[in-house]
């Protein structure tokens, strides 16, 4: 089976800053991966690339049969099959839970009023926030309202869904909330990357980890990776971290 | 006869009162007139500062600089005027409505690009990701948020658009400041009458004024 995803020999400098230096990895369907690192290491560049937020200096990057690297790509069919959720959440303040979720839904994969409405309720209840239909971003918790743009891109039926740091913003109570509605999405087997700092999330829930240094991946393996790190700089970023 | 003895209200009669009242609704027009259309060409114009066409971009700035280097006096002059000497004679409603249009749609352009330019980067991202394009973006994404804090700027602009109306009166526009003239041309009671036009645009203006300064107040708390 052709991989998902895939990143070849992926470049990519801000100004003089390199901050990608060659990074490489495939992604299969259904996996789940967790892509840790320092702040700096190029682990958000990395996801932002593939969803072409950021375009790449060399190398190659293809998701889901569309090579993310061609000037040329089809940025509308790329933005179908791949999700994206942020850190900021980034809700549109200005329109319901429910609006939220049925705009791109009806403007994008023309749905009808009715059918958009019934797919966002069927996401929200995958989040557990089908009473908050009604709600305004601004009204929900932090945790609430990343539960809610998780749904929003979930509606769209993407093939691969990309997480920017998801829990970085919120407090430690609300960050189990997110976390375990992501648990279910990998449990159902959608194909995940995520950037993140919950080692402990990471190590438990993810088919792969990707430790990201210095804009290169320079350690991967299953969770328990994390329990035995071969390199010293792996060693060095857990023990910083606890 | 000099006003000291005619006294105060003199050769001024009620018929002059209502041909008073009469232009204010003309200034009105022309206001609506002038917002209308600028308000047609301001989103024009703001379409073209944001367009991510270069040239698109440069040529909107042309415009918006020259137009708020030049007196809406002169527009008035070149439309009206100049115009005429190739045969385009314009009703003077017109040539103002049109003259006010080039001028009203460059600050209102410029206006309503700083109220997109202040909509956080991020929600242009979130709607790009989620395949919508540029233009779905502002209508649905941007815009309706823009909307709000472009509202203040906006009323209090057209504040300014009444008072412009006034400028009108050179090219023989007969609104409320030309009315004034008129009535002036025949009784010469310059103070009384130039008072009473002053109060007037006052009245139109000063409740405008304080609505946008509440909807300001509005948005500073809740930007808080």
């Amino acid at each position: 089976m052709s991989p998902i995803v895939s990143l070849r020999e992926v470049h990519k400098t801000f100004g003089a800053n390199p901050v990608l230096k060659g990074v490489s990895f495939d992604v299969n369907k259904g996996e789940m991966i967790a892509i840790i690192g320092a702040s700096g290491s190029g682990k958000s560049t990395a996801l932002r690339c593939m969803d072409r937020l950021e375009t790449i200096d060399s190398g190659s990057i293809e998701v889901a049969g569309i090579r993310v690297d061609d000037p040329a790509v089809d940025l509308k069919q790329l933005r179908r099959e791949v999700g994206i959720v942020f850190q900021s959440y980034n809700l549109f303040p200005h329109l319901t839970v429910e609006a939220n979720i049925m705009l791109a839904l009806r403007h994008v994969k023309r749905q009808t009023r009715e059918q958009a409405h019934a797919t966002a309720l069927q996401v929200l209840e995958k989040v557990g926030l089908r009473a908050k239909a009604d709600a305004y971003p601004e009204q929900l918790s932090g945790g609430q309202q990343q539960r809610v743009a998780i749904a929003r891109s979930l509606a769209m039926a993407p093939k691969v869904m990309l997480f920017d740091e998801v829990t970085s913003a919120l407090d430690p109570q609300l960050t189990g909330e997110v976390l375990r509605v992501m648990e279910d999405l990998a449990a159902g087997g959608m194909t995940m990357l995520l950037v993140t700092h919950e080692m402990a999330f990471a190590r438990r829930v993810a088919d792969r980890i990707i430790f990201m240094h210095q804009g290169k991946v320079w350690e991967t393996g299953p969770g328990q990776m994390l329990d035995q790190p071969r390199t010293p700089e792996l060693r060095a970023f857990l023990d910083n971290g606890l | 006869m000099t006003p000291l003895e005619t006294g105060l209200f003199g050769n001024f009669t009620a018929v002059h009162l209502a041909y008073l009242f009469k232009s204010i609704g003309w200034t009105l027009v022309l206001s609506l007139l002038a917002f209308a259309l600028g308000a047609v060409g301001g989103f024009g114009v703001m379409l073209a500062r944001i367009s991510p066409r270069r040239w698109l971009r440069g040529l909107a700035m042309v415009y918006i600089e020259g137009i708020q280097g030049i007196p809406l006096l002169i527009l008035l002059f070149i439309v009206y005027y100049g115009l005429s000497l190739y045969g385009y004679s314009l009703p003077a409603l017109v040539a103002a409505g049109l003259a006010m249009m080039l001028y009203v749609s460059a600050y209102l352009g410029d206006i309503w690009r700083g109220c997109i330019d202040a909509m956080p980067k991020p929600q242009w991202e979130a709607a790009e990701c989620l395949a919508l394009t540029r233009w779905q973006t502002l209508r649905l994404v941007i815009v309706p948020q823009a909307l709000r804090l472009s509202l203040p700027p906006t009323v209090g602009f057209l504040v300014q658009i009444i008072k412009m109306t006034s400028l009108a009166s050179v090219i023989g526009f007969v609104e409320l400041t030309r009315a004034g003239q008129v009535i002036n041309n025949t009784i010469f009671q310059p103070f009384l009458i130039f008072s009473l036009v002053g109060a007037f645009y006052f009245v139109l203006c000063y409740p405008l004024s304080r609505w946008s300064e509440a909807m300001e107040r509005k948005l500073n708390v809740a930007h808080r």
